[in-house]
């Protein structure tokens, strides 16, 4: 039956090209224009980590107090202080954890007679890499107890390995950061995530980190924070010690909770610990913590540029424009065979195989809209990816999931919008027409 | 006027009249925004810095420590000035279209306990006004004993400058000289209002929040460097100046994104800006396109339904052009429902982007431009099959359908 109704969709359709054609560019155009920007959209704001982004967290402490100056809501910073930085970490209550912070060393030349330049980094705890599923390429991650230890190692990423090392094995070997060596432990196999989900209270996009540090070590070396300093009040001392001491935000956490129950129990205890920081007299007010999972703490970041949501919101109303235009061309496509529904009728065809018919239609015509459509979002991502900054553009590609994507979306809206025209065809009355005819 | 009789005719279709009409209520919601958002990017993109952007090179360096910036700010401006085509050199915190520097709370009531506004504090030495090309609207600039030293990151001084549109909103109504400006555990006052200071970084809707103070170049104040040069020799002047600063402080390393010819800066910083604006059109477009597509079919359907009628009226004395104007009146009747629609739900869709993303509400003067687009839309759309409607011959009247 199904066949049979597939010939007669297909008949139809090609009995009035003109309208037909309408229809199709219609879809095709509102698909594609949605597509195009739900794309970039994707592009900015895709979930770096998706296989265990439900189970990072970052927990957030308020610092500040509720009177604090400059501040707008009663979230408290995005960062933490070192003090509860260390506090979180030698706790130990997560599967793994990890203090980071955001550093810039500059590296001595591979070559001699060229530049010193600047590399961008993290300095980290060892259970960061296991944590964020950073793939090797050689060597593996600092030990713990080289954590301990403060010892003087570092990981690299493999585009630093590629020009100071030109690719070779490179673990063993050293580097001078700052003016201080360093021995490779390890080689990342381009672990580049976009957005840089672990420190977007930093950095988001751009240059990807080059090197880690371990981050006690990347203390006693005094190593400038690169990223973003928020003081409560200004630091008792100068200098580097000062900001060790002071109550200043500046640290990046990150936690991994596996479960929904961990999660809590993590919750309990952050708010115990600043519970007992007011009762030891350091904070004035009750405990104002946050832990959101990496998807929440994205969206609350607003990593993706507001920008972005608002052309998606703005493409879903050119789909919902489209869907209504296609109604209004389906219903005056199947009034029009009302002389056709009445000879089926009469000749025994029930009210359901005249909807599934028109219902077959209108896929039909979805798919070849979505057809269209697929086109059409490759021009636009072609165009997009002119205009976009590189490191966006990038991003934003045709791929399997979103061309199958586009195709569902199409057969789905203009079957949605078949609906009423479909319901009006099986309204009409035999006899009626039989009559007129 | 037939008016009456097209009312008259649409109620027999209902459904076709609400579904056009609902298309075009929901595409004037649709275009409005997306209108307002676009005209919002184009103007942030040709934000008025208040400098001459075509005039200026900047100079960023990155890891400057204090030890070392104690003399190299005034070395590096001495041997920068000495560059032909040079002819100012100013040593600054921060350039416009840079990273931000000195953000902070402050106070202008002494008695607030807390910091409610945020501004963006420029620092610049003795040639920071010369170099930029500030003009100044009312009251004086610095002294010459009013530049001091950099304390954490703003200077030990007393007086500061103020954009004329940021002093406007800060103290509406009132002189602006002499008013206080409380940060950190420092007073200054208002000395002089320049008519325009751009921030680092201006949004739609924070672009002018900047002061400026008197600092001395060293410590603290090293990182920065602009250059006022010649016409036409940014480029020329920019590479001279990274080959003399690879050359001559092999230590030091140059901020490449934040160093260039201005006008460079300037159009990295709005690339982002520009590509939203240019997806924003590209969709405005195809929604025009689809709604001139749904117009022109459902307008089709109807001639095609009517040809009997048509024919009848020709033949009882209606003009070809008598037909025209049915249609085109017709199509501006339901198009004007539509749009009527469309106004509110313009605005409830404004108000669902100001909740989520905290844009400000759609201003109603786009509302009458969203409107005149879709009428003209709705004209061209319909005139093909009005004119196919002209052309029926009286004598249809006689066929039988």
């Amino acid at each position: 039956m199904f066949g049979y109704y597939l010939d007669l969709a297909l008949r139809s359709l090609r009995r009035n090209p003109a309208l037909t054609g309408l229809m199709v560019l219609a879809i095709a155009f509102g698909v594609g224009a949605s597509m195009t920007t739900y794309s970039v959209f994707r592009a900015v704001s895709g979930d770096p980590i998706p296989w265990k982004s439900s189970r990072l967290f970052v927990p957030q402490i308020d610092l500040f107090g509720p009177t604090a100056a400059a501040k707008t809501s009663n979230e408290p910073q995005d960062l933490v202080s070192y003090k509860d930085a260390l506090a979180i970490t030698r706790a130990h209550r997560a599967h793994f954890q990890s203090a980071m912070y955001n550093i810039a060393p500059s590296i001595d030349p591979a070559s001699p007679g060229s530049r010193p330049r600047e590399v961008m980094g993290h300095a980290v705890q060892w259970e960061f890499f296991p944590m964020v599923d950073a793939p090797f390429v050689y060597g593996h991650a600092w030990s713990a107890d080289e954590d301990a230890a403060h010892a003087k190692v570092a990981v690299i990423s493999s585009r630093l390995n590629d020009r100071q090392f030109k690719g070779e094995d490179s673990t063993g070997r050293e580097i001078i950061l700052d003016g201080k060596p360093y021995r490779i432990v390890g080689v990342l196999d381009h672990f580049t995530p976009e957005p840089l989900f672990y420190d977007v209270a930093n950095r988001n996009f751009g240059e990807p980190d080059d090197v880690f540090l371990p981050f006690a070590t990347a203390i006693d070396a005094q190593s400038t924070n690169t990223g973003n300093y928020n003081c409560a009040r200004s630091p008792l001392e100068e200098g580097f010690s000062g900001t060790l001491t002071a109550e200043c935000a500046w640290i990046a956490v990150m936690v991994q909770l596996d479960s929904t129950a961990d999660a809590t129990a993590y919750r309990q205890w952050l708010d115990g610990y600043t519970d007992g920081q007011r009762q030891a007299g350091r904070f004035s007010w009750a405990s104002n913590n946050r832990l959101r999972n990496l998807p929440a703490w994205l969206d609350f970041k607003q990593v993706a540029p507001p920008d972005t949501k608002v052309s998606l919101l703005v493409a879903l109303g050119l789909l919902v424009v489209c869907m209504v235009n296609t109604i209004g061309l389906m219903l005056a496509k199947f009034m029009r065979r009302s002389g056709e529904i009445g000879v089926r009728r009469a000749l025994g065809a029930s009210r359901l195989q005249i909807a599934v018919q028109f219902t077959v239609e209108a896929a039909v015509l979805g798919f070849t809209g979505g057809l269209l459509g697929v086109a059409m979002t490759w021009i636009g991502m072609t165009a997009m990816r002119a205009v976009l900054p590189e490191d966006i553009a990038a991003l934003a590609r045709m791929d399997g999931s979103l061309l199958s994507l586009t195709l569902c979306m199409a057969v789905l809206a203009t079957v949605v919008a078949g609906l009423y025209p479909t319901l009006r065809a099986t309204w009409v009355r035999p006899a009626l027409q039989l009559k007129s005819n | 006027m037939q008016i009456a009789p097209i009312l008259a005719a649409l109620k027999k279709h209902r459904m076709a009249t609400f579904l056009i009409a609902m298309e075009i209520a929901l595409a004037c919601a649709v275009l409005c925004n997306a209108l307002y958002l676009v005209v919002e990017r184009v103007r942030l993109s040709h934000v008025e810095t208040g400098v001459d952007d075509d005039r200026l090179v900047a100079i960023s360096l990155a890891g400057v420590d204090d030890a070392q910036a104690v003399d190299l700010g005034p070395r590096l401006r001495q041997k920068l000035s000495s560059i032909p085509n040079v002819e100012s050199v100013a040593v600054a915190n921060a350039t416009p279209f840079g990273p931000q520097a000195g953000e902070a709370g402050f106070r202008i009531d002494p008695n607030d306990p807390v910091y409610r506004i945020q501004a963006h504090f420029y620092l610049g030495d003795a040639g920071f006004a010369k170099t930029l090309g500030l003009r100044l609207v009312s009251g004086r600039w610095f002294t010459a004993d009013e530049y001091a030293p950099v304390d954490g990151f703003l200077p030990k001084a007393s007086s500061l400058l103020v954009d004329a549109d940021y002093a406007s909103k800060l103290w509406p109504g009132q002189n602006p000289l002499g008013k206080p400006v409380l940060v950190t555990n420092l007073t200054f006052r208002v000395v002089g209002v320049v008519a325009r200071m751009v921030r680092p970084n201006p949004s739609p809707f924070a672009a002018t929040n900047s002061f400026i103070t008197p600092a001395l170049a060293g410590k603290g104040m090293a990182s920065v460097y602009l250059l006022r040069v010649a016409p036409e020799k940014a480029q020329d002047v920019f590479a001279r100046a990274t080959a003399m600063i690879t050359r001559d402080e092999p230590s030091v390393i140059l901020d490449a994104t934040a160093s260039g010819p201005l006008t460079q800066l300037r159009d990295a910083y709005f690339a982002n800006t520009r590509s939203m604006a240019i997806m924003m059109v590209g969709v405005i477009a195809a929604l025009l396109l689809v709604s001139a597509l749904g117009i022109v079919g459902l307008a089709s359907f109807w001639v095609q339904q009517r040809r009997q009628q048509i024919g009848i009226r020709r033949a009882i004395g209606a003009t070809r052009r008598d037909i025209l104007h049915y249609f085109q009146i017709e199509n501006f009747l339901i198009v004007g429902g539509g749009i009527v629609v469309g106004m509110v739900l313009a605005y409830v869709l404004s108000a669902v982007l100001m909740k989520l993303y905290e844009l400000p509400l759609l201003p109603a003067y786009y509302l009458p431009y969203g409107a005149l687009i879709l009428w003209l839309l709705g004209q061209l759309a319909v005139l093909g099959p009005a004119r196919r409607a002209a052309a029926v011959p009286p004598v249809v009247a006689t066929r039988n359908a």
